[in-house]
């Protein structure tokens, strides 16, 4: 066994590095900023790009535009900037751009507290685009999952075409730790499926066995063409209502249909609990402190933690769960990924904890909750 | 060379709007340049302008309002090849100001044609950053409190190696294109047109009119002599190849085994339990300080010391953002198994360097066990505490301010508390190279002795 000894913000750079991408662009925005730094040291020296554009909507704009011409790409930044994206966001939704967006979440709302970690932009990942096409969002605990989800949010952004996020915390993005690298196991890396060069290129072709279009780059011998607005087949704008229903339907099933695939989880069964806490990002460390400490003592918890919030894992959930009395949901904000849980447990009873002051919730917190329960 | 235009979608524009002679000029200007479709990437704004991409059989990349210039930015990176052409109206140049500005500093090699009919034709008629201010538009007397802007001095001063002003009618349109096309480096086009839809409905705006006002605008001709300089592309793969590649993050062996608690107990204790207070398997410290005293430098050295024990490491700071002044503090984990919960419950060390750190952690102290050793440095105030307080005085040990921290954790090392004298200089030489490896080894040196 043998440590580096890293950010998270680190592992998530050499990791999007490992899955191969080769471009970068960001704005600088603590606590993101250190992704910045290291693509700069990493990209620029083997002939890939990374730029500092002038302000978060040219940063992701830049990523699309190099996407579309056949470039793995990477954006990071938080609250403050992913509100910035929003509208590249929907194209990227709407016009199927493969894009990893890592948002290293601090606490809001607005400006807020640079330095200060929080999960309050879980609901507005999900939905802070126009039209509410599905995204993906994977949320690291610690800096092995910062490493590996990473890969793999490379891995669907090329399948799905789509952006998939990173749902980064400055408790886990700027904290230093001890990672083996060596002993990862690693995703295999997808790319992108390319359409025929040999038959007419039409960029939303999607058939029914792959619910993805097969992609051409900008510059290719195929003439390609992108748009923000609604289109047909050929990417021309088309008002064919039935045409508009069946891509809408279409961009809505392919990431839903995936799910199962790519929900990631970690779970820690107690025998005899009756209570399943629920959580995800830094907060199910200390989770799993309490529920350890809980068990010691007598008092059986059982713990579940997401590592796929977007699309909901709902099959996981709701099996998990079921055996369980009651859930209890402990969150770094004020309660939102609950309403996900509560809306899947019927008539169980979801207790809620959410603290978003600045401050890891405690394992003593959360204990606390827990024997209240 | 046969035409670019689109058979089965010809131009859509409102009769008599000049759009139709700029995408016929467009079209030409390709045709004189020999260029294939392929070669070619139009990316278009928002509005009228929006359209443009439609008409060409080219690749094309239409995208959200006032942002193409980012798109482009971004194909050319990766396609350094390929002629990346933007068409933008008066809207988009407003709106996307600062990618405007930007693109001009910038001096990546692409063409951007502003499609300028002094109003946001698509919306009704609205003012842009160019309409005239006695001009009658959409938005009311709105217009008439705005000064325009001359986009191609705006783009000039901002750093454009080629801008020029054309009119949609001129017969040497295409020429001037080309030339902008061939520029190497960001060239920009402010074509003056008509918008027969909505601005020339209320305003008298003609060919000819524009022809005459073209001629009255300031010169541009400093520019290119002003603005010459490398393409951005080039210049970037030119400097960045000769950047070294970074090497691959720093494995620590582990060459120790961690100091042992005083009586000898062995570290088997879970991480994830919260008896307390024994330190054996999980070991918390905190340092406190000011900005400048290094303190977060001394905290990465405890992780690798303890690294090279083979412990997991964790490190947490917490500092303003202005540097050089406030508080510095860094709270660190070494432990025997995988660190969970990263906050600190109950460090078996605090080190209090300055006030400003100490005054940020005050309401730790209270909960401080017996066994937690304090140490504090002459003229800290910290609040009452249960702790074992060692105080030092590194002023009067000759020791610099930025020095502190480290002294501290040769103390602790002297002690054989959390970290070895051997993990601390094994720490040190994986973190220091050269001149500063050898001053903070005789630094811990000669601390050792006054020990």
């Amino acid at each position: 066994m043998a440590f580096s000894f890293m950010e998270g913000n680190e592992a998530i750079s050499w990791a999007a590095y490992k899955a191969g991408c080769r471009f970068f662009a960001g704005y600088p925005i603590t606590p993101a900023t250190t992704i910045f730094n290291t693509m700069l040291k990493l990209l620029p020296p083997d002939g890939g790009i990374c730029i500092q554009g002038e302000d978060e909507i040219a940063s992701i704009g830049f990523c699309l535009g190099a996407s579309m011409a056949g470039m793995k790409v990477m954006t990071a930044t938080s609250g403050p900037g992913i509100s910035l994206y929003s509208e590249q966001i929907s194209f990227a939704i709407g016009s199927e751009i493969p894009i990893v967006i890592v948002n290293v979440q601090r606490l809001g709302p607005s400006t807020g507290s640079a330095t200060k970690g929080a999960d309050g932009d879980i609901q507005f990942m999900r939905w802070g685009n126009s039209g509410g096409q599905p995204v993906i969002v994977l949320v690291p605990v610690d800096i092995k999952d910062c490493y590996i989800l990473t890969m793999h949010a490379f891995n669907l952004a090329e399948e799905f075409r789509c952006p998939v996020f990173i749902a980064a915390n400055k408790e886990v993005s700027m904290t230093r730790e001890t990672i083996d690298l060596s002993s990862l196991t690693l995703p295999k890396i997808t790319n992108r499926k390319y359409a025929a060069d040999d038959t007419p290129f039409q960029p939303f072709a999607a058939s029914a066995d792959c619910l993805t279009p097969a992609f051409q780059p900008i510059g290719a011998k195929h003439l390609v063409r992108q748009t923000s607005s609604t289109h047909g087949l050929d990417g021309y704008i088309t008002t064919d209502s039935e045409l508009i229903a069946a891509n809408q339907e279409r961009l809505n099933t392919k990431i839903k249909n995936g799910a199962d695939r790519f929900t990631f989880y970690e779970e820690f069964m107690a025998p005899g609990a009756d209570t399943l806490i629920i959580t995800y990002g830094v907060t199910a460390r200390a989770a799993q402190v309490a529920v350890n400490t809980l068990c010691q003592n007598g008092h059986p918890v059982s713990l579940l933690v997401l590592k796929t919030l977007w699309p909901v894992p709902s099959r996981l959930i709701k099996t998990k769960s079921a055996p369980f009395k009651q859930i209890a949901v402990i969150e770094m904000n004020m309660g939102q990924y609950v309403r996900e849980i509560k809306r899947l447990s019927g008539d169980k009873p979801v207790k809620f904890h959410g603290c978003m002051n600045g401050d890891l919730i405690t394992p003593a917190q959360i204990r606390e909750v827990l024997i209240n329960a | 060379m046969p035409s670019f235009l689109n058979a089965k979608r010809p131009p859509v524009f409102c009769p008599g709007c000049s759009h139709s002679q700029v995408v016929n000029a467009l079209d030409k200007t390709f045709q004189n340049m020999g260029l294939a479709g392929e070669q070619i990437v139009i990316v278009s704004d928002i509005g009228c302008s929006g359209l443009f991409d439609t008409f060409f059989n080219t690749h094309a990349f239409h995208g959200l309002h006032g942002r193409a210039l980012t798109y482009a930015a971004g194909i050319k990176f990766a396609r350094p090849d390929l002629h990346v052409i933007v068409t933008m109206g008066d809207g988009g140049l407003g709106i996307g100001g600062a990618h405007v500005l930007s693109t001009c500093r910038r001096n990546l090699d692409l063409t951007l044609l502003v499609l300028n009919n002094f109003n946001y034709g698509m919306t009704g008629g609205q003012c842009s950053a160019t309409t005239p201010e006695e001009a009658r538009v959409g938005s009311g007397f709105l217009n008439r409190l705005e000064k325009p802007i001359d986009a191609c001095q705006v783009m000039g001063i901002a750093g454009a190696g080629y801008v020029t002003r054309a009119s949609a009618y001129t017969k040497t349109l295409p020429a001037t294109l080309e030339a902008a096309i061939r520029f190497d480096g960001f060239a920009a086009v402010d074509i003056h047109g008509v918008c027969t839809g909505r601005y020339t409905k209320q305003n008298k705006l003609t060919p000819k009119t524009i022809k005459a006002s073209l001629e009255e605008m300031p010169s541009l001709e400093s520019y290119s002599a002003l603005n010459a300089r490398k393409e951005y592309g080039r210049h970037y793969r030119e400097t960045a190849s000769q950047l070294k590649p970074v090497a691959s993050p720093h494995h620590i062996e582990t060459q120790f085994e961690p100091p042992r608690t005083d009586d000898g107990r062995s570290c088997q204790k879970s991480d994830f339990l919260e008896e307390k207070p024994d330190f054996s398997g999980r070991q918390e410290v905190v340092i406190m300080g000011s900005a400048g005293q290094r303190i977060i430098t001394a905290g990465e050295i405890l992780c690798l010391a303890g690294i090279t024990a083979g412990q997991h490491a964790s490190q947490k700071n917490d500092y303003p953002i202005t540097v050089l002044r406030g508080h510095s503090v860094s709270e660190l984990i070494l432990s025997e198994e995988k660190i969970g919960y990263t906050g600190i419950e109950t460090p078996c060390a605090v080190i209090a360097l300055a006030q400003e750190g100490v005054n940020r952690r005050r309401a730790m102290f209270g909960h401080l066990p017996p066994e937690t050793l304090v140490i504090k440095n002459k003229d800290v105030d910290i609040p009452s505490c249960a702790g074992k307080i060692v105080e030092t005085d590194f002023k009067a040990d000759r020791i610099k301010s930025q020095d502190w921290a480290l002294a501290a954790l040769a103390l602790l090392a002297h002690r054989n508390m959390v970290i070895s004298m051997d993990m601390l200089e094994a720490a040190l030489k994986i973190r220091f190279k050269g001149k500063v490896l050898e001053n903070v080894l005789t630094l811990v040196t000669l601390y050792r002795t006054i020990l």
